[in-house]
């Protein structure tokens, strides 16, 4: 992780044309009492005086995409980006193009298969899946939903399977890639989280509308063999999830009622849980990745954890809009805009579009207690912006990132360790995205301006996007290394490698 | 005292001094002897005495004075029958002067009550008025809270009616909640079912038509991901399905079972490692516990705890051998006596803190002493050590105070300063004594000379009284001879009341109860009788009447004899105003006079 110390910007530019230019960003921690410059600004967590990781941080040249297609393949080696109709493979460390396809339309929806071998582009509007095989560029397959309508589409965890789901939820189709067959699965309900795959890839949840009752069915996706179908007790089921371990199945009500229930993979009914009633309810969930934790966040601005022995509450995690928490710490990103100097007026008028995003802004350590800018609530119309929209396990167990929808420029970092607020990060503007490293404890965001913050139990990082132009970064995606995050933007998108050690 | 004028006429004074007498004895006694006096001696001036009714006068006086409770003094006619005996005439008059000035300070007593009550009256209206006005506030005051409750009432049965109707409304809203979600519910599953049937007919319609488009165009077909052949669908599939989800539980619950049994062992270790403290820290402490209370109630708690934990230790020695297996016994010994120790150690703690108050109680025995720990022994050692030090510091100093004191007297010039200062002392000691005895001094004068004003004063009076006195006996007198020899008459006047002596005897026989009262009366007065029997003869009268100077000058050298006056009229006024106020500056002016006697 980045700490105090002076950035030098070096760019090194590469002769070939298909290499992109690398913004090389290096810290040199020999001399900590130079101020960063104004792309970096770090704030060390005060309470931190452990393990101290910094890195040196590579931007590359942006690219274009469209519809933020942009899926870095499962084994790490390459990255699929689509500009309108064709499919571009990179490869990710040289961002050498490897493979250039050419779809019928536009493409809406982009997947890579779980063996990295295989690229499903979907085309809604046309009803038209197309898979491209990497390794075989002239091998090709186009599924035809027919007149009825695609709605999405996606690879089944064995990767030689694409389920369809067509228009009003009909059904879903189930194309084999291995012998051309075809199989429906009737009946899938149109919810939150209607279809989830175990981890393993073993089986599939789907949940299923017939007479008015809620139903789940268990698939062995080798063979899509039927393994469980039970009613559940739910007035209108809004998802299904699989525990990590892929045993425990987790199975939420309808936002009108504050309903979980967690069965067993044999369709056992293990637990149920209800925090309260007569209010809105749950609105989302996450599992721990150990799968310990199940947590719940719902629409009272609470987050209850429940654990995967008894499934009853471990705790409630509050998100006031007055932080008194002195084991918190809040930093807070303060925005300053530059001062033009006269001299360099025209220079900055060229580069208008730039300098309109371009403001300088860091991150400061707020004294207790801190108010933090809440929204308040259209609560007649539905689904008001309120309550706990998003939460994410980081990938050792140890912290939970919270987004409140009525605070949305606080993301809420809590440690599960100590059972309690780590850090709270403040941004200037609404948060957009946040994404835990998938090796490391460090959370990535962006508030859909040119810079990228990061957190980790260290302290606080915000760096500027060192591209031309103006770039946005709307979304956010590790590469499964951790040692890289595409940012995304609204027609472009940008890499940035993270050389990380370790250094006590 | 005001006298008349000696122009006035007899009956004018005779009114007067019946004014001047008790106010309530006017309108009964005075008209008596004007009644009986009139047709007699009245010729042209209606005097009450006249030459020719001294006699009856001195009577009626004299019976007078005995219902005016005054039976020892009576006027006496002289031995020739002239004019009247003067002393006690005199005392008589008096006497009257006395009983007048009493009754006017009653009076004044008396009307200064009246004031005093007509005050107390008019306040007390006022304060009835006042009351009255409280009340009348009060009373509005009521009425108001009154209507206050009453509106306030009536306020509280709008506001439950109001609270009824809310409630009958919230009632009926939530009858029509209830009414709506079940429509809302009915209607819903009624749209659903519309549109599973659509979906269903859709569905249909789709598998009718054979859609064409629905196709799936592979250039060739790819082998699965394991790289096995797919399998057809049989019975044996499902059962391997089967096995596997349920392996896939299985492993998922012994990998749970495992990670709770790690948390159990170490728990356990935690739990042995406790335990072993625990004994450690208590057996120790058991023969200190037992030599420092040995009377005590938990000793035998102690020793039963001791008992127990023999047993114990066996038990724990057999079960830490058991403990890897981790059979439920073991378990159940294990925190048995965990819990055991637990108590025990509580109780320790319970009589270490007792041991401690009571160390705290009795700081002086040897049991509290020792209990003290080394701690508080030291602070103790410490404190105490720099108080010696402190007290050292300060003999030493005052040591060296007293060296220099010691050192300094050789010089004489300082000692002489301290004789002066001493001698200074004494005088000034000596000064305030004089001043004392000065001031003093002074007061006596000053108490002295209030004394002789006083005496002054009363010499005055007295000699104002003389000439009173003279004056109203000149007028009478003069009143006694109206003729135109007024010397003459004079002679034959007291000649002829001396004359007349016999005859109001005679006539006084019809009342003769009165007579035999003042006689004994008289004969009671023994030590005033020889100042009685000096009878003054007509030439004291003479001068009386006329020798003032004479008299003035006899009372101006005779200091002393005026002295004595006062003391005698003290002494007269003793027996005659037992009743009346002794005032107390009379009293203080005696015992002055006394004072001053001794000195002088």
């Amino acid at each position: 992780m980045l700490v105090h110390g002076m950035v030098t910007t070096n760019q090194s530019r590469s002769t070939a044309t298909s290499l992109p230019k690398k913004v090389v960003l290096s810290l040199d921690v020999s001399n900590p009492f130079n101020l960063p410059p104004d792309d970096l600004t770090c704030v060390r967590n005060p309470h931190n005086t452990g393990l101290v990781s910094f890195s040196t941080m590579n931007f590359s040249e942006v690219f274009k995409q469209t519809n933020q297609l942009c899926r870095v393949s499962p084994d790490g080696k390459y990255l699929a980006t689509c500009v309108q109709y064709r499919l571009v493979i990179r490869d990710v460390n040289t961002l050498q193009i490897l493979q250039l396809y050419t779809c019928l339309d536009q493409v809406v929806h982009m997947e890579w298969s779980s063996d990295s071998l295989f690229i499903l582009c979907a085309m809604y509007k046309r009803g038209l899946v197309q898979v491209w095989s990497l390794e075989q560029p002239d091998w090709h397959c186009k599924i035809d939903e027919g007149s009825i309508g695609l709605l999405s589409s996606r690879w089944s965890p064995d990767g030689r399977h694409i389920l369809n789901t067509t228009e009003f939820h009909l059904r879903v189709t189930v194309w084999s890639l291995c012998n051309k067959s075809v199989s429906y699965i009737k009946y899938p309900k149109a919810c939150q989280k209607g279809m989830d795959f175990s981890t393993d890839g073993r089986y599939m949840a789907l949940a299923e509308r017939r007479d008015c009752k809620d139903f789940i069915s268990v698939f062995v996706c080798n063979d899509w063999h039927l393994l469980r179908h039970f009613e559940t007790e739910t007035q209108d089921l809004a998802g299904v999830e699989w525990s990590p371990n892929g045993c425990v199945l987790a199975v939420w009500d309808t936002c009108l009622e504050y309903k979980v229930l967690l069965y067993s993979l044999d369709g056992r009914l293990l637990s149920t849980y209800s925090a309260y009633e007569w209010s809105l309810g749950i609105k989302s969930i996450a599992w721990s990745p150990s799968s310990q934790f199940l947590a719940i966040g719902s629409y009272d601005e609470k987050v209850r954890i429940l654990n995967h022995i008894t499934w009853k509450k471990v705790v409630e995690f509050e998100h006031p809009a007055t932080i008194n928490n002195t084991k918190a710490v809040v930093y807070r990103e303060v925005e300053k805009r530059p001062t033009i100097p006269s001299d360099d007026l025209s220079l900055q008028q060229i580069s208008m579009g730039n300098s309109v995003f371009n403001s300088q802004s860091k991150y400061e350590i707020c004294q207790l207690p801190v108010q933090v800018p809440t929204v308040q609530p259209d609560t007649d119309r539905a689904n008001p912006k309120v309550g706990i929209s998003s939460l994410a396990f980081s990938a050792d167990n140890r912290y939970l990132a919270t987004k409140n929808d009525n605070m949305p420029t606080c993301v809420w970092v809590w440690d599960m360790q100590r059972v309690g607020l780590q850090a709270v990060l403040e941004q200037a503007s609404v948060v957009r995205c946040f994404v835990w490293d998938p090796r490391r404890p460090r959370l990535a965001m962006c508030t859909a301006n040119n810079k990228l913050y990061m957190w980790s139990p260290a302290g606080c990082v915000s760096v500027r996007v060192p591209v031309e132009g103006c770039f946005q970064v709307l979304s956010l995606l590790w590469h499964c290394s951790g040692d890289s995050l595409i940012l995304i933007g609204k027609d472009q998108l940008c890499l940035c490698y993270m050389e990380t050690e370790q250094q006590s | 005292m005001t006298m008349p004028e000696p122009a006035y006429e007899t009956k004018e004074i005779c009114s007067v001094t019946r004014l001047l007498m008790s106010p309530s004895r006017q309108n009964s006694v005075p008209t008596l002897p004007c009644a009986l006096l009139l047709p007699k001696n009245y010729s042209v001036l209606s005097a009450f005495c006249t030459e020719q009714n001294v006699n009856q006068c001195t009577s009626y006086i004299n019976q007078e004075m005995g219902s005016l409770g005054l039976c020892g003094l009576s006027v006496e006619l002289c031995a020739g029958g002239e004019g009247l005996t003067a002393v006690p005439a005199l005392n008589l008059m008096y006497e009257l002067l006395q009983v007048n000035r009493r009754s006017q300070r009653a009076l004044e007593e008396l009307e200064n009550q009246h004031l005093r009550s007509t005050s107390d009256l008019e306040h007390l209206q006022h304060g009835h008025t006042r009351l009255k006005d409280q009340l009348e506030y009060i009373r509005r005051e009521n009425s108001g809270l009154h209507e206050g409750e009453r509106q306030l009432q009536l306020k509280i049965k709008t506001l439950q009616s109001c609270l009824k109707s809310e409630k009958e409304e919230v009632q009926k809203l939530q009858s029509i909640i209830s009414s709506r979600a079940t429509q809302y519910n009915h209607d819903a599953k009624r749209k659903e079912r519309e549109c599973t049937k659509l979906k269903e007919r859709l569905n249909q319609l789709l598998v009718d038509k054979r859609d064409k488009k629905l196709v799936i165009e592979v250039s060739n077909t790819i082998g699965r991901s394991d790289g096995k052949r797919g399998l057809w669908k049989t019975g044996k599939a499902e059962a391997r399905h089967e096995g596997e989800m349920y392996t896939a539980l299985l492993t998922d619950y012994e990998a749970r079972q495992r990670s709770l049994m790690v948390e159990n062992a170490e728990l356990k270790k935690v739990l042995q490692q406790m335990k072993k403290d625990m004994v450690s820290i208590l057996s120790p402490k058991k023969p200190v516990a037992k030599g420092a209370v040995p009377e005590d109630s938990l000793e035998q708690v102690g020793s039963d705890a001791e008992a127990e934990e023999e047993e114990e230790e066996e038990v724990c020695e057999s079960s830490r051998e058991s403990l890897e297996q981790s059979c439920e016994q073991a378990r159940e010994q294990l925190t048995n006596s965990i819990r055991l120790q637990w108590r025990r150690l509580k109780n320790h703690m319970e009589r270490l803190d007792s041991q401690a108050s009571l160390a705290a109680s009795q700081e002086r025995e040897r049991d509290g002493e020792e209990l003290i720990s080394r701690r508080v022994h030291e602070e103790e050692l410490q404190r105490m050590r720099l108080e010696l030090q402190q007290c050292r510091d300060f003999v030493q100093s005052q040591q060296q105070l007293l060296q220099q004191q010691l050192s300094s007297p050789c010089d004489e010039e300082t000692a002489a300063l301290l004789n002066d200062c001493y001698t200074l002392e004494e005088k000034e000691r000596l000064k305030e004594e004089w001043r004392l005895y000065e001031e003093q001094k002074r007061n006596f004068e000053k108490e002295r000379k209030s004394f002789t004003d006083a005496a002054i004063r009363l010499g005055h009076e007295r000699k104002a009284f003389e000439d009173d006195r003279a004056t109203w006996m000149k007028n009478q007198f003069l009143n006694m001879t109206p003729f135109v020899d007024r010397k003459r008459p004079a002679k034959s006047a007291s000649t002829s009341a001396s004359s007349l002596g016999a005859e109001p005897e005679a006539k006084v026989i019809s009342t003769p109860a009165p007579l035999t009262k003042s006689l004994s009366y008289s004969a009671f007065n023994t030590p005033k009788a020889p100042i009685a029997s000096r009878m003054p003869s007509t030439a004291d009268l003479y001068r009386t009447l006329r020798l003032l100077p004479d008299n003035s000058c006899t009372s101006g050298s005779g200091k002393r004899g005026g002295q004595v006056d006062s003391s005698s009229v003290h002494s007269s006024g003793d027996h005659s105003t037992a009743k009346s106020r002794q005032r107390p500056h009379d009293s203080s002016l005696r015992s002055h006079t006394k004072d001053l006697h001794s000195p002088t």
